[in-house]
């Protein structure tokens, strides 16, 4: 067998094409990103870990992810929710309420931020009725979980949404003929048809959540070991001209992304696979003619 | 074929009349409803009714006197150019890449297709700090570029390029799943035929993908517009000079002139929801022609 690099086509334009997307890719992308690697070199192993683990750093890596955690939970409870009654239930504001799901995705993240911030800050309209509760939403760990389910809604909502509109209505008659009640159906049929989905949308959310920014800042309240999440920590190490120190809290960062990136890539290949049996029902269907 | 049986929406069947077995009981149905539209208020509704409301909470006047400030219109001119050299920088790299990978089989495909993806995975933050290590005064050209008197970071290429970082798997993501569905058929007709290899890309390939191709790039123009952490680590915060929108908002909010801050907000809140607007309208549009947009539509990863 002799190895290829590339399939015969008539088509024209591979090299020009796939230079041009390599070249670019290089240029933006992968240089840069490998010049941060290159700066972390001028610190010694010991430099690099007593930065990555300094107290303050390892407080932000708390809230980074474990605000991102419970929020991607949230969202994947509710957007588990949102995909079911968009495409179940028919009712009137259903298709703008499918569009305005997807405002996240739009929405600059600085608009985002001063909004929430402005609801649920002391005076806000959310925020004056949790005042008299004790509860501290605005400046304070909540408010950072809060903007992450705003910036992380729309992800399960879309991933699961196209796998429960592909589902047969043959299964679950199939299981309620077979004397399943409708709880089993849901929990046993259909659940484990959109899980596979369900944790790609959670893997995206969470990825998403643990790198921002913009919504987050202004929410936060940015004290230094309580409400100050990585991102920051970065800034702020930028700002008192620490390029040693911000690079060793990127690559950590980095290092994040990647296996994150790895993980998802890993779920979609799975959820693709779990989609197969459902699709090989449809053998025996009737084939419309001309299709 | 996948695309016959595709979605929801766009599949009538997915809602058509259950019977009591296959469907919840209308106090079930009503509550998750209630429940549903409830989150959605709360976390979609509730923020942009506030972007608006304390927008105008002093008046028209004060709000139209807000948009003509001169610094406001300075973010405004930058934020447009930076979009503008962005966004089609990015469409002539996702067709090319779409071309590459979607027409051809070679190896390390899929490695390519990660690494396309590789700065939606990556922080906002980041993605600015890395142009600073290479560009910035203590950076690896930083020194070199001092020499020339060439300026990146602190200045508008910076913005631009962080810009470009950030935007840059929209429109290929859109396009190869799409060019991949397509097939190479049409292409080889035409090619046969005796059409040229650019004939057969602006009349074959391009029209086929023109919906894919404006769906993607909205979303694209919709970021660039909107980026805030990148561009705010490479850009200095120089008022009138290296400000866009986003980080004029900043500086507006955390001078308490909120009134303002809401009014330039509004601009892109009203951004947003046109964007809103035209990817439902595509996505409505390619319900009427069944296959081809589906496979973009079904492709709206992390944005």
């Amino acid at each position: 067998m002799t190895f290829t690099f590339k399939q015969r086509s008539i088509l024209p334009g591979f090299g020009l094409s796939l230079g041009f997307t390599v070249f670019y890719l290089c240029l933006i992308v992968l240089i840069p990103l490998s010049a941060t690697f290159l700066k972390t070199a001028s610190l010694t192993w010991s430099q690099f870990w007593h930065v990555v683990t300094a107290p303050r750093a390892l407080a932000s890596y708390r809230l980074s992810f474990g605000a991102s955690a419970i929020a991607a939970s949230i969202n994947l409870v509710f957007g588990l929710l949102v995909a079911w009654v968009l495409v179940r239930y028919s009712f009137p504001g259903r298709r703008l309420l499918d569009s305005l799901v997807d405002l996240p995705f739009a929405l600059p993240t600085a608009v985002a931020g001063i909004a929430l911030t402005a609801i649920y800050s002391p005076n806000g309209w959310i925020g004056h009725l949790l005042q008299p509760l004790g509860i501290k939403s605005a400046y304070s760990r909540l408010g950072v979980v809060i903007a992450l389910t705003f910036t992380g809604l729309p992800f399960v909502v879309r991933t699961v949404q196209p796998v429960l509109e592909d589902l047969d209505k043959e299964m679950e008659e199939a299981a309620a003929s077979l004397g399943a009640g409708r709880w089993q159906t849901v929990s046993r049929v259909l659940f484990p048809a959109v899980m596979p989905a369900a944790l790609t949308g959670f893997a995206m959310a969470f990825a998403r959540a643990v790198g921002e920014y913009g919504s987050v800042v202004f929410i936060s309240g940015n004290m230094p070991m309580h409400t100050e999440i990585t991102p920051l920590l970065i800034i702020t190490k930028l700002e008192q001209y620490d390029y040693a120190g911000a690079t060793a809290i990127a690559v950590v960062m980095l290092l994040a992304s990647f296996a994150l990136l790895l993980t998802i890539n890993g779920l979609q290949v799975w959820s693709g696979r779990r989609e197969r049996p459902g699709k090989s029902l449809e053998v025996g269907r009737p084939v419309p003619v001309g299709a | 074929m996948s695309m016959a049986t595709a979605v929801s929406l766009r599949n009538p069947a997915a809602l058509a009349p259950r019977t009591a077995a296959t469907s919840e009981g209308p106090l079930v149905r009503w509550l998750l409803t209630g429940i549903v539209a409830v989150f959605l208020g709360l976390f979609l509704v509730l923020p942009l009714m506030m972007v608006f409301a304390s927008a105008l909470a002093k008046g028209v006047a004060v709000y139209v006197a807000s948009l003509r400030e001169p610094e406001a219109w300075a973010a405004i001119r930058l934020t447009l150019l930076a979009a503008a050299i962005a966004v089609p920088a990015n469409v002539v790299f996702g067709l090319a890449a779409a071309w590459a990978i979607g027409k051809f089989d070679f190896f390390g495909k899929s490695i390519l297709i990660t690494l396309i993806d590789l700065p939606f995975a990556v922080s906002p933050v980041v993605s600015g700090l890395v142009y600073v290590l290479l560009f910035g005064l203590q950076g690896v050209l930083g020194p070199c570029l001092a020499a020339h008197d060439l300026k990146i970071i602190f200045a508008v290429p910076g913005i631009v390029l962080a810009t470009i970082f950030v935007t840059f798997p929209f429109v290929a993501r859109e396009l190869i799943p799409l060019i991949q569905a397509q097939g190479n058929e049409e292409e080889e007709a035409a090619l046969t035929l005796g059409a040229s290899g650019w004939q057969t890309f602006f009349r074959v390939t391009l029209p086929n993908i023109k919906w894919g191709l404006l769906y993607g790039v909205i979303l694209c123009n919709a970021r660039a517009m909107g980026e805030f952490g990148a561009v705010s680590v490479v850009s200095g915060h120089i008022r009138g000079r290296t400000n866009t929108v986003p980080l004029h908002i900043e500086i507006l909010y955390n001078e308490y002139q909120f009134v303002p801050a809401f009014a330039v907000a509004s601009l892109l809140a009203l951004l947003a929801l046109l964007t809103l607007f035209i990817k439902s309208a595509i996505e409505w549009r390619s319900k009427q022609q069944p296959a081809g947009l589906e496979a973009a539509a079904n492709q709206e990863g992390p944005a």
